[in-house]
């Protein structure tokens, strides 16, 4: 991957929380455009390594965007760079209406793709006066991915495991979502949903115990049983 | 009856100071997480300014001298407000312990400064004919001052309901109270709703000050303090974060403690109010209307 191509890279990259090192040197490149995943079993730090890049957990480190350093700047700051997420618990604010959680994302100078969210969800629109706390565990997911994908200068989507714990149809529908976001803009993907992740990204990288531990072609690792297997667990090998 | 109306309107009148108090602190506590014990010296310190403006204007007409008061009073607490956030609260978001400290000593030096500048004994404020007597309602005749602290925090929480419901801040500031994170995770500067949050509170302290010394009569160095102590009550009661909940706490609060207070024997309403935290607690741990700010 040529330098031009990257869009975000992570260089010796720690994080620390209480007295637990959870990532420990981490480094990849994520390339512009597509969907890049990002891997591993449960709690080898895949969640911290995204709240790292935004600063939502205290890193060490460089964190580079297009080039320009990130770890200098607040958590406000990231984002207003271009930087949209998607967190693992949807984090919807509950006690707001849809449009005010869609509102509260909107981002001054930024042109807002309201055309794109409700083709994508179109159930939002109906839904816009509701309380989000009132919607379902899908209609939250989709919530939170339209707030990330409403403002059209952000340049990376950082999208954690927007499947999780969701009905095999809302599934579906989230991935094409995510498929149609990557057209849009480049998306890092932490899903543990394996069959999900083979069929969007491109790219992959595995994270173990807080270090990488793999990077390379999506069908360089499902295509080969063994290298997934110690990768990525006895699921992995199992699924596919 | 005629008693009945009084301590309505009395117990209504005292709920409305501490909800001035409690509106901004409950705000504070939802959207920053910080115990602010120097929120009582923000009501005193612009109680004792705005009779000092009061004073200057000695002479001049006594509605110009109160309404003077008024505006000094709620300009202090406001810019007191602020300056407590930006420079001593600030540097400190992340100790909770520090916090806390900082605004016990903030509190305790305001006290201290207050006696130090202008004395322990009461201070009486220059009111208006107007608002030193009655308006007799059904039999009772009810203080004027307690009619003015009602319009008034009826008025502070329409006002604050409004900005909650229907600007872009109040918007902020609700998700805020629910999930600061996430809401700075959406590129939005939350530090400056924090100031905001706390000028709006100290402006809100102030008035509640400026009222308290017509209320009372009198402003004296630690009114504050003891407002502040019923002020907590009415925010856990209420549900922390909660402005619509303040005031429905405050005013349960004002109403118990002085119907109790005249009924039963005085301190009784003090005590009751105490009881009824504890039971909320207890059986709605969450407050009244739960920790959303409407």
């Amino acid at each position: 991957m040529s330098e031009r191509d990257v869009l975000l890279a992570l260089r010796n990259v720690d994080v620390f929380i209480g007295e637990s090192h959870i990532l420990q040197g981490v480094s990849f490149d994520v390339r512009n455009g597509g969907i890049t995943g990002l891997l591993g079993r449960n709690g080898v730090g895949k969640t911290t390594t995204l709240r790292g890049i935004l600063g939502l957990a205290p890193r060490t480190g460089s964190v580079t965007l297009a080039g320009e350093e990130l770890t200098r700047l607040s958590v406000h700051e990231v984002v207003q760079r271009g930087v949209g997420y998607v967190p693992e618990d949807r984090d919807v604010f509950a006690g707001l209406t849809v449009a005010e959680n869609l509102r509260l994302a909107e981002r001054k100078g930024s042109e807002l793709r309201y055309d794109l969210i409700y083709e994508l969800f179109p159930e939002l629109k109906q839904r816009a006066a509701q309380k989000a706390g009132t919607l379902s565990g899908g209609q939250q997911q989709m919530v939170s991915l339209s707030r990330a994908l409403l403002n059209a200068d952000n340049r990376i989507l950082l999208v954690d495991e927007p499947t999780k714990g969701l009905a095999p149809l809302v599934v579906r529908n989230v991935t094409e979502a995510l498929r149609r976001a990557a057209e849009v803009a480049t998306i890092l993907l932490v899903e543990q949903n394996l069959s999900v992740a083979h069929a969007l990204v491109r790219d992959v990288i595995v994270l173990d115990q807080g270090r990488v531990t793999f990077t390379g072609d999506v069908d360089e690792l499902m295509n080969d049983p063994a290298l997934a297997r110690r990768h990525l667990g006895l699921a992995a090998a199992v699924g596919h | 009856m005629s008693t009945t109306v009084l301590l309505l309107i009395t117990g209504l009148g005292l709920g409305a100071l501490y909800f001035l108090i409690a509106a901004g602190l409950s705000l504070i506590w939802g959207l920053m997480r910080v115990l602010n014990l120097a929120h009582g010296a923000f009501f005193t310190v612009a109680a004792y300014l705005g009779w000092s403006a009061s004073l200057a204007l000695s002479g001049t007409s006594p509605w110009v001298q109160w309404g003077v008061s008024v505006v000094v009073a709620v300009i202090a607490g406001g810019v007191f407000a602020t300056l407590t956030e930006v420079v001593l609260i600030r540097p400190l978001y992340a100790r909770p312990v520090g916090q806390v400290l900082v605004t016990v000593g903030v509190a305790l030096a305001a006290v201290a400064l207050i006696e130090g500048g202008y004395g322990g004994d009461p201070k009486q404020l220059t009111l208006p004919a107007w608002l030193t007597g009655t308006t007799a309602i059904l039999g009772a005749n009810i203080p004027n001052t307690r009619w003015v602290a009602i319009f008034a925090a009826a008025l502070v929480l329409a006002l604050l309901l409004f900005f909650l419901q229907r600007t872009r801040y109040g918007l902020i500031v609700r998700a805020g109270v629910e999930n600061r994170s996430m809401v700075e995770a959406l590129g939005i500067d939350v530090q400056r709703a924090f100031t905001l949050v706390f000028a709006i509170g100290g402006m809100a302290a102030g008035l509640s000050g400026v009222l308290a010394a017509a209320y009372y009569g009198t402003i004296d160095p630690v009114r504050g303090t003891s407002m502040l102590i019923f002020a907590f009550i009415v925010i856990v009661i209420g549900g922390l974060g909660s402005v619509a909940g303040s005031a429905l706490a405050a005013v349960i609060v004002g109403v118990l403690q002085q119907f109790l207070n005249f009924y039963a024997a005085a301190g009784v309403g003090d005590f009751a109010v105490v009881l009824l935290l504890a039971v909320v607690l207890l059986v709605r741990p969450g407050g009244l209307t739960g920790a959303t700010s409407t």
